[in-house]
């Protein structure tokens, strides 16, 4: 690929950024193509030490604050006309609270995730109290004189402290696979206002 | 390395790299890859929020037939490192504790 090639279809890949936004990062690239085929590699080993424009528009996405990526897409091409600015104002009870349902199924939809979490980590708690207690109740049962009642609570809490060790990694994991799924769908969420009219 | 204190710590190379002459982005890459491995977008997302700070100024001047863009430091660049170096101090006594909590043990 030369860096027409390259250039050409970062632009293509970045589609949907502010105009000027793509302007900037195509000449930035360009000279960083420029400056390294003057410092002696060919066009070809120049470009592909770059990266993909797929891969380096992934990296600009994500690097783009999201508000900026959403502006572009809401700023309209024209100025908008007078009635369509009336029909805007009165269709607001129905536009309006599609975009407020919109955000708030994302954010019911986080809080699940992390209310789950949450469960998980709080049931790792109870099971160690719950160990911890029958062990103490065990202990007492059999200082008391009461053998049967005091080895089941003892057994019991061997399999509650065990169960917990388990909880505890696949809460951890848990923990883990959420953090990146928040992180991918605030890429999804991006990527749905940044490539929508390649596509359409 | 925590995602905060890894961009102040580019924030830091990057205007260290610019502080004794105005350079231009290939050349900040070639001279912080020894220390750091930088990518070009990370450095444009770098500069860009240097330049929106006041911490650096970019003009173009041409260079071989083309433009090429120099990035100069500012006086608040200059501060900004100044603070790096009062923030290394404290750090590097709290390294010192924490060394020294560790042979305790």
């Amino acid at each position: 690929m030369n860096k027409e090639e390259f250039l050409q279809q970062l632009r293509l890949e970045l589609h949907g950024l502010p105009q000027e936004d793509i302007d900037s990062h195509a000449a930035f690239y360009g000279e960083m193509i420029d400056d390294r085929i003057e410092d002696g590699f060919s066009e070809e080993e120049a470009v592909s030490g770059i990266g993909t424009p797929e891969s380096v528009a992934a990296q600009i996405v994500e690097e783009t604050p999201l508000p900026r990526i959403i502006r572009e897409r809401v700023r309209p091409k024209r100025p908008l006309r007078a009635l369509e600015i009336i029909l805007l104002v009165l269709g607001s009870p129905v536009w309006l609270s599609l975009v407020l349902a919109l955000f708030a199924v994302v954010l019911s939809v986080y809080i699940v995730l992390w209310a789950m979490i949450i469960v998980l980590w709080t049931v790792f708690v109870s099971f160690i109290a719950a160990g911890l207690a029958s062990l103490a109740a065990g202990v007492i049962g059999l200082v008391r004189g009461d053998r049967p009642a005091g080895l089941a609570l003892l057994g019991c809490a061997l399999v509650l402290l065990g169960l917990s060790i388990i909880l505890f990694f696949a809460a951890k994991g848990a923990t883990k696979g959420a953090a990146v799924l928040t992180k991918s769908i605030a890429r999804g969420f991006k990527s749905l206002f940044v490539r929508k009219e390649k596509t359409a | 390395m925590d995602a905060q204190l890894k961009r102040g710590l580019l924030d830091v190379c990057v205007l260290a790299a610019i502080r004794d002459e105005d350079s231009y982005g290939y050349q900040i890459i070639k001279d912080l890859k020894p220390y750091l491995e930088l990518s070009e977008s990370t450095l444009y997302t770098i500069l860009k929020r240097l330049e929106g700070a006041g911490l650096l100024t970019v003009r173009s001047a041409e260079h071989e037939g083309r433009l090429r863009k120099y990035y100069h430091i500012t006086g608040p660049g200059i501060a900004r490192i100044e603070e790096f170096k009062e923030d290394w101090k404290e750090i590097q006594s709290i390294y010192q504790f924490v060394m020294k909590e560790e042979k305790v043990e």
